[in-house]
């Protein structure tokens, strides 16, 4: 990797956009966050754990995770019919697989753990933010999870490895590779590639995404960190 | 009584542990495929097709080329549209309807594996810029689900595509001539996709049958083509840890060759040299 090479936004291969996180932002749901990474912008909601119905889609062994992942008709260039496209059945499949292999399942049987992501600005990288505003959620709701799951794109841009890419480069990119791990496991829990690469280039970009993951983790935990923080603080005032 | 939805904590629990000892419930070795057999162009009315067998997974795939508009972002180019169907016949666990999002996911992993490597020469696929170009859809019929489907379907895709004749055409200042001969689509790679399944604690296997499949917790796809590039990745089921990850890249990387010795001899592409 040629550490000149700059990149059309002026970030350099191994540099993650700026991220603002929150968490608690809707008030009715169980559990709620919001993620921008660069102009990506997405919302979460989490619901559950709750009675599933129809009741023969339950478990009696565990909870059954439902997500889904849908994409604002304003979010894209051209305007997105509302109607769920292939892509996001795959992907709200994905995140979902992901989710489960964190949750404490096996505590809650017989009901469901409803998760509902809205893209509401797509720039590239949307399931990736998507991921990581889930993870947040889920730990807003006091569902346990194993640990914080954190999830960044890499790829490949005028044959140089990069990170965390924006829309622009995603189009022009000879591949993309998202990834999502539990970095207190050392577990990838989501991993897809989409575009070439050799076996080289692969072991590269595996690690700058692992590397961008734990970056995002520190941000996830402090993003928690700082919100509960201050509701104690906010406690302790009114005590 | 045949395994399809759950498979009992006995047989479970053997698989696992004959696997860390090295073996297979059906004496495989680790990285071994069940036996595959291959049908090209048994379906005469569509432009070309095949047949599928690993093992009793058999897939059957067939192409349809038409006539259509180009996606907005490439009019210059010719539309490939892959749609995969787990019908009811393949398994009691599959049930009538449109394609849910095992269907969709697999399709989708089919899609990307042949696009990324630009398998079929697109451009030469267009009759008049931004309005008119050939469409070959691309349709999966998965007929008996015996756990690995994706492979096979991979498999099946790539040998129909191959298989596929189109009338020869040419552009006449814009019109399109069609003259008696039959020519192949411009196919210009053979990717294959690679499963692979593993224990929590044990090592990995490709080819997993539904017995495996249903007893190992983690499961990944990996496609690969005759130049050696990694074309798409999958994680199916559960987790993989950072070393597994290269891990399975490898073990796909040395075995795609075995499968693209199949599609090219099946496919004749052999013949010639």
């Amino acid at each position: 990797m040629s550490s000149e090479f700059v990149r059309p936004d002026g970030r350099l291969p191994d540099q993650l956009r700026p991220i603002k996180m929150a968490v608690g932002v809707l008030d009715r749901a169980d559990g709620s966050a919001y993620v921008e990474q660069g102009n990506t912008k997405v919302i979460v909601a989490v619901y559950g754990p709750r009675e599933l119905h129809p009741r023969h889609k339950a478990s009696p062994e565990a909870a059954v995770v439902r997500c889904r992942y849908h994409m604002a008709p304003f979010s894209t260039r051209e305007r997105k019919s509302p109607n769920p496209s292939r892509r996001e059945v795959e992907l709200s499949k994905v995140i979902k697989d992901a989710l489960s292999q964190t949750i404490f399942l096996e505590r809650f049987p017989r009901t469901s753990i409803d998760v509902f992501i809205e893209v509401l600005e797509a720039d590239g990288g949307t399931r990736c933010a998507s991921i990581n505003a889930c993870s947040l959620a889920l730990a807003n709701a006091g569902i346990p999870i194993r640990d914080l799951i954190s999830a960044v794109a890499v790829g490949k841009y005028n044959g140089h490895i990069i990170l965390d890419l924006n829309d622009e480069e995603d189009e022009a990119a000879e591949a993309d590779m998202p990834v999502a791990i539990m970095p207190s496991f050392n577990k990838v829990v989501l991993l897809q590639l989409n575009g070439v690469l050799t076996e080289e280039e692969f072991k590269q970009a595996f690690d700058l995404a692992v590397k961008g993951c734990m970056e995002i983790n520190r941000i996830q935990r402090e993003t928690l960190r700082s919100r509960y923080l201050s509701i104690k603080g906010e406690e302790n005032e009114d005590v | 009584m045949k395994t399809f939805r759950v498979v009992s904590q006995l047989v479970r629990s053997r698989i696992i542990s004959m696997l860390k000892e090295g073996s297979r419930i059906d004496d495989r070795g680790l990285l071994d495929y069940r036996p595959i057999d291959v049908k090209c162009g048994l379906i005469s009315r569509a432009n070309g097709s095949a047949q599928v067998s690993i093992g009793s997974t058999k897939v059957l795939a067939g192409v349809k080329v038409g006539i259509g508009e180009p996606f907005s972002d490439v009019p210059d180019q010719g539309v490939l549209a892959v749609n995969a169907e787990l019908v009811p016949l393949a398994s009691p666990a599959f049930e009538p309807g449109p394609p849910d999002e095992t269907a969709i996911e697999l399709a989708r992993i089919i899609d990307r594996t042949l696009r990324e490597t630009k398998t079929i020469d697109l451009k030469s696929l267009c009759i008049e810029p931004g309005r008119r170009v050939f469409v070959i859809f691309l349709d999966i019929y998965v007929l008996d689900h015996d756990g690995n489907f994706i492979d096979a379907s991979a498999l099946a895709s790539i040998l129909a595509l191959l298989n596929t004749r189109i009338r020869k055409f040419s552009i006449d200042e814009g019109e399109l001539r069609y003259e008696e001969e039959y020519v192949p689509l411009p196919v210009l790679h053979t990717p294959v996709t690679i499963t692979l399944a593993k224990p929590d604690d044990g090592p990995f296997i490709v080819d997993p049958n539904l017995e495996e499949e249903l007893s190992l917790d983690n499961r990944v796809c990996i496609s690969v083509d005759e130049l050696g590039r990694i074309c798409a990745i999958q994680k199916l089921d559960g987790s993989l840890s950072v070393d597994e990850v290269f891990e399975v890249v490898s073990i796909a990387c040395k075995t795609a060759p075995k499968l693209i010795e199949i599609v090219r001899r099946e496919s004749g592409l052999d013949a010639g040299s």
